[in-house]
């Protein structure tokens, strides 16, 4: 007789996904043959290093030591008195080395790279965070490096690509498509499947093939646990809120999982909205989009009614993104996290009330979630508590907010 | 039995290989891609391949990215390449036609939909590149049911623990991916073919086809002397995206320099 699952994981929200990579009807495997055994290879060799100890020892201790982790939780208590409502916590992973939370899940997946044996890392990127986050992590354990950036992206992100390659990375700019984030990811799996021999490719979001949607959600699952614990400590209980920006959705997925299974607490993901969604012109693929295949992976998808991707908008290139995680599409159906958007301008504002208020220059992506919060925690009790992941620091886009505001550097 | 059988045994009855030309739907407008299918068996084609233009094309190369943008940009529907199709057959019965792409415009058309109409337009084998035997199950029924075989792809990389399982459930034949690597890079050595088909040959009774980096006609006698039959594509591209005009358009001649290709090729699988 089978034995019965104990109760905890038969109601558990955190227990996908199946062994076939899915999360209800969404995430999967659709790549190339040719990539088929290494993705398999990767699923082995991770579900080895979850189980082992000193896997995880040497994770803790690289996040810990290298990374700075735990990052701080800061009550941002000027900016509460100015919206008049919910208290309003910062996760601050923007503090961690390389400046926004990819490098949780690049020290991951370079020290599960090293287990496996492989000797050279590619990288897709946006806003090129996990660009640096992927080449430092290849500086500091002596990798050669090779990151795919849109055209567009290197641009609009000069500073990043020049970060990248002083930290030793080269940086291929791709112009095909809009030379965006889906255009980069298109061309990091092409450069896969032809060295697949002895290529790791970190994916920077909860996307991609099975096993990287679980992968990089565990990986970033600790910004969530932090902030559980750290909570606990100075309001004595769980927030009733938890806000974060998705482009695919990693920053978001690392708070939101350890909470999926409080259902007091409200889980909101706040989309792109780029020029609006009535525009046309946006990266909101739950709000805009309908399921399809890309990149690997069944989830919501910009696409029009013959299947061709569309791409998306946004100010920020690290949202620019036609898709998003198999893991959010099955939440967003299954009701238990609300997916929002807010616009570019929205999004600008936000960025320098917290830059005034908090003395914080947040990078343009968590300046989305901020752009919600902004209108939420008014319509909240004072005693109410909204938790906010301040994913990324803005240094970067100060030459794209800038340029939006009129001024010349 | 069906016509990528038939086909395929009426080329062992003959003592050799087959040609198999690509063209991509509506690269650069229907007509001239429609003239293109239409001359192909004539100038030597066994069977003819056809991709299916998607804006995300992960295993293709520019060669092949820049048709399926042509062809995107010229307004191909999935519908229309189906109407392609029914169009060939009303003067072809014989030559097998298999449709190449990406799962996502299939997926939308409507996986069970997809397969009704495409057995009913003519088609006779499909290839989805980003669909492997893990996830087939979401067309492999539909196919079945509706007479259309469904091709998979090995790859160098697939090991012979894994071949019995993604040939599960293959027919019309195999395609095998000869270099691991996108498609229009480079080319498989000979030494490596020579290993790679007899491998599969130990699992599989169906035809092989060879395809990725088969471009001139001595390597297209070579890779269906190894193999059953021999994929050429990105080359055939070349030449078409080399005679476009200003505007996109192909200049007077294309169609026949295109084919002109297609019978040297067709020459070089016969031994000419």
């Amino acid at each position: 007789m089978n034995q019965p699952l104990p109760p905890a994981a038969l109601n558990s929200l955190r227990s996908g996904p199946s062994d076939r990579g899915r999360f209800g009807e969404f995430g999967g495997r659709f790549v190339a043959e040719t990539l088929m055994p290494i993705v398999l290879a990767v699923e082995q060799a991770y579900a080895e290093a979850k189980k082992d100890p000193q896997f995880q020892a040497d994770l803790a201790w690289h996040l810990t030591h290298y990374v700075g982790r735990p990052s701080p939780l800061w009550f941002a208590e000027r900016l509460t008195k100015r919206l008049g409502g919910a208290k309003v916590y910062f996760k601050r992973d923007e503090l961690n080395h390389t400046g926004s939370h990819k490098a949780n899940n690049c020290m991951g997946q370079i020290l599960l790279a090293r287990r496996m044996g492989k000797t050279r890392i590619i990288a897709e990127t946006g806003a090129g965070q996990h660009g640096v986050a992927t080449a430092t992590m290849c500086a500091l354990f002596g990798l050669p490096c090779t990151v795919y950036m849109g055209a567009t992206d290197v641009e609009r992100q000069a500073p990043n690509v020049f970060r990248m390659k002083l930290l030793g990375a080269e940086v291929k700019a791709v112009t095909s498509g809009a030379g965006t984030l889906k255009d980069a990811m298109n061309e990091a799996m092409r450069d896969w499947v032809a060295n697949v021999e002895d290529t790791f490719y970190i994916i920077g979001t909860v996307a991609g093939p099975h096993p990287y949607p679980m992968m990089v959600r565990d990986f970033q699952s600790v910004i969530g646990e932090e902030a559980k614990v750290q909570m606990q400590a100075a309001e004595g209980r769980l927030p009733d809120v938890a806000v974060a920006c998705i482009g695919g959705g990693s920053n978001a997925m690392g708070l939101f999982h350890p909470f999926l299974d409080d259902t007091s607490v409200r889980l909101i993901g706040v989309e792109a909205g780029g020029h609006g969604i009535e525009t046309g012109q946006h990266a909101a693929s739950l709000t805009g989009g309908r399921p399809g295949v890309l990149h690997g992976n069944r989830t919501y998808l910009l696409q029009d009614e013959d299947g061709q991707i569309i791409e998306a908008h946004s100010i920020s290139a690290g949202l620019d993104y036609p898709g998003i995680g198999p893991e959010h599409s099955w939440l967003h159906d299954i009701g238990r996290v609300e997916y929002v958007s807010a616009t570019d301008n929205e999004a600008l504002d936000a960025f320098q009330l917290c830059t005034q208020t908090e003395g914080i220059i947040p990078a343009l992506e968590p300046a989305h979630a901020l752009a919600y919060v902004t209108k939420l925690a008014p319509t909240l009790d004072k005693d109410q508590i909204i938790l906010m992941n301040l994913c990324g620091r803005g240094d970067k886009d100060i030459f794209t907010v800038a340029a939006h505001l009129g001024v010349k550097l | 039995m069906s016509r990528i059988a038939a086909r395929f045994a009426a080329l062992k009855a003959d003592g050799r290989g087959g040609l198999i030309p690509f063209l991509e739907a509506w690269d650069p407008d229907g007509a001239t891609s429609m003239a293109l299918l239409r001359g192909m068996p004539a100038a030597g084609a066994d069977l003819i391949e056809i991709g299916m233009p998607f804006t995300d094309p992960m295993a293709d190369g520019p060669i092949i990215q820049a048709a399926a943008r042509r062809g995107l940009i010229a307004g191909v529907k999935v519908r229309f390449i189906l109407d392609m199709v029914r169009e060939f057959r009303k003067d072809d019965q014989a030559t097998p036609i298999i449709l190449m792409g990406y799962l996502n415009p299939i997926l939308s058309y409507g996986p069970q939909k997809f397969c009704e109409d495409a057995g009913q337009a003519g088609v006779d084998g499909m290839i989805i590149v980003d669909l492997p035997t893990e996830e087939a199950d979401l067309m492999l029924p539909h196919a079945t049911a509706n007479g259309i075989d469904f091709i998979r792809l090995v790859a160098p990389t697939t090991d012979d623990v894994r071949l019995p399982h993604v040939l599960n459930g293959s027919s019309g034949f195999v395609y095998y991916v000869s270099i691991t690597g996108i498609t229009g890079t480079r080319s498989a050595s000979s030494a490596d073919l020579a290993a790679a088909i007899p491998r599969i040959r130990k699992v599989t009774d169906l035809p092989i086809a060879i395809g990725f980096g088969v471009r001139t006609p001595a390597q297209a006698a070579e890779a269906s002397k190894v193999a059953d039959a021999a994929v050429v594509a990105s080359a055939l591209i070349e030449t078409m995206a080399a005679h476009l005009d200003e505007d996109g358009k192909a200049k007077p001649g294309t169609v026949e320099l295109v084919l002109a290709q297609v019978r040297a090729l067709a020459d070089g699988v016969r031994g000419r």
